[in-house]
């Protein structure tokens, strides 16, 4: 599976059954466009992947700022289409909480950040759970979008959280520099397929947020 | 990879259309485009993020559209070419992410295009198949208001002038708002002219003064340039007074006036740019070569100074892909370097870079 998330920083990953092959991350979150189709290029050629052996693709579909979001987005429905392969998507923010709930215990909720700007946090609600197949994080509320101070009394991974450390007492401070990944993503999915769980094919971006415009207001007329 | 009829597959995401064209040499096969013109109606103006949110939902099925309706495939597909400039910046990442995804997907070569190059391009796809000499171009759109000279498509374009603050296209935009007329404001104002007098209001010619012109041996700053925020601001002025003193608006007589001051600076100032650069042949584009008026007055001048005047189809003068695909097969059928996958969208990218990454 080709899996690609670019939801903050852009990342690719070549997976089988839940396991890495190669992958491929940047460190800032502004190249998104120009980075994820010669990662995929570099990653077929280090994994000695041929095209006709990929199986499925699989995107992050957010939340994240809208442009960078996009480029994932249209590159994995793209190459779903030239490859025909099924492209499923998933919330980034299930990445971030299946590599949290590696060292939480049975049972204890937690939440995942990722930077929204203006001030404000993409972040999503999980909770840990254990069986025969291990550990991992089932969705118990979000994705949303709301100030740091808005977030519940729990613990808090991530790098948006991070960002925000005074306004969090809950942080925890192990996993303050963690990013959504496409690696953790294809994680996440696997913990799903492996539980008898599909994945979704909806691929539509969580913008989360409006786009700024606003219909103008009838202009004022001149006084009389 | 010169070949001289070779199939190319491209792309257009600059503005408000996602574009799919497909061409073979000159051949046009396919034009294929989705408009999110309607969702910006309201808004009076077209507004970037909905645009780019637009291109990432239309994408695929507008490629799965166009190779439906040229009946080919992408195995046969020769080369990819993509818009990476100039437009906007979140539309464009969508549609270069796309292509780029869409090169390592087919191992195509792709080439990044310039967006205002690709509108001259329409030109070969006539039944002449190739350009005439001495060749020049107006641009008018909603983004853009460009005078051009093509000595050679794939390697020597030269801006001559173009507006220096709002395009000409815009102006119509927010004086159609102004005048309570639809969206787009080109065909709302050329329609409400066709009843109103032209000399009812003498509005300002942006940069006609003889210190921005100066002579064709001293030329002055901005000779070819082109200015219409002033203009904007007298048509405010002159509906607010109409408005201040309690009597109607002449919508018909400001409409006309103010589309006599913007058509008669273009084509002025294009006329005499062709004149000085030696071009005799001029070839409209961008969707304002519609209007009417326009295309009179430009055709009327050149003419009158023995320029001939190539106005293409609406559906190629506005954006579309097939004009990328018609410019990357020339930049094929020439033997120039593929771009590859390794560049960066360039919102400002200059008429001079014909082809990114091969000038």
């Amino acid at each position: 599976m080709l899996s690609l998330d670019s939801s903050s920083i852009a990342s690719a990953a070549l997976t089988r059954n839940g396991e890495v092959l190669a992958e491929f991350a940047t460190r800032d979150t502004r190249s998104h466009a120009e980075a994820l189709a010669p990662a995929v290029y570099n990653l077929l050629g280090q994994a000695g992947i041929e095209p006709p052996q990929l199986k499925a693709i699989l995107v992050g579909t957010g939340p994240g700022p809208f442009t960078g979001l996009r480029a994932g987005l249209v590159s994995a429905r793209t190459f779903g289409f030239a490859w025909q392969l099924p492209v499923y998507g998933m919330c980034s923010l299930d990445a971030l909480a299946h590599r949290a709930a590696q060292d939480a215990a049975e049972g204890t909720e937690f939440l995942v950040a990722t930077d929204a700007r203006r001030k404000e946090l993409y972040w999503g609600r999980y909770m840990t759970h254990e069986d025969g197949h291990g550990r991992f994080a089932r969705p118990v509320g979000g994705p949303q979008v709301t100030a740091p101070d808005q977030l519940p009394a729990l613990p808090v991974h991530g790098y948006g959280a991070g960002l925000h450390a005074a306004q969090l007492p809950n942080l925890v401070t192990d996993s303050a520099e963690w990013q959504p990944t496409a690696a953790d993503l294809s994680r996440a999915a696997w913990a799903r397929q492996e539980r008898g769980i599909e994945l979704s094919t909806d691929t539509s971006p969580l913008y989360l947020r409006e786009s700024d415009a606003k219909v103008a207001v009838h202009r004022k007329k001149a006084l009389r | 990879m010169a070949t001289a009829e070779p199939l190319v597959l491209g792309i257009e995401s600059s503005c408000d259309e996602t574009g799919v064209g497909i061409v073979r040499g000159t051949e046009l096969l396919t034009n294929t485009v989705s408009s999110s013109m309607a969702e910006h109606a309201r808004f009076g103006g077209v507004i970037p993020e909905i645009a780019s949110r637009a291109h990432l939902e239309a994408f695929v099925p507008t490629l799965q559209a166009a190779l439906a309706d040229a009946d080919v495939t992408l195995d046969e597909v020769d080369a990819l070419a993509v818009t990476s400039g100039p437009g906007l910046a979140g539309a464009l990442m969508v549609g270069v992410a796309a292509a780029k995804a869409l090169a390592v997907a087919t191992g195509k070569p792709l080439y990044a295009i310039n967006h205002l190059v690709a509108h001259v391009s329409v030109g070969l796809l006539d039944e002449r198949g190739k350009l005439p000499e001495n060749l020049g171009a107006l641009l008018v759109s909603g983004g853009h208001t460009e005078i051009l000279s093509v000595p050679d498509i794939t390697g020597d374009v030269r801006l001559l002038g173009a507006t220096i603050d709002d395009a000409a296209g815009e102006a119509y935009d927010k004086v159609a708002r102004l005048l309570g007329l639809g969206y787009p404001g080109g065909p709302a104002i050329d329609k409400a002219a066709r009843n109103g007098d032209p000399a009812a209001f003498r509005f300002p010619r942006g940069l006609t003064a003889g210190k921005y012109m100066g002579s064709a041996e001293k030329p002055g700053s901005h000779r070819y340039d082109m200015s219409f925020s002033g203009l904007k601001t007298a048509v405010a002025r002159v509906v607010e007074t109409f408005e201040a003193s309690g009597q109607p608006v002449p919508v018909a007589d400001v409409a006309a006036s103010f589309q006599e001051s913007v058509v008669d600076v273009i084509s002025r100032k294009t006329a005499l740019a062709c004149t000085e650069n030696s071009i005799d042949t001029l070839l409209m584009g961008g969707g304002v070569a519609a209007n009417s008026r326009l295309r009179a007055l430009v055709i009327e001048r050149c003419r009158a100074r023995g320029i001939e005047v190539i106005v293409p189809p609406l559906n190629l003068c506005t954006d579309n892909g097939a004009m990328v695909a018609a410019l990357g097969a020339r930049l094929v059928a020439e033997g120039r370097a593929a771009t590859g996958i390794v560049f960066t969208a360039d919102p400002g990218l200059p008429v001079s870079t014909v082809s990114m990454g091969t000038v």
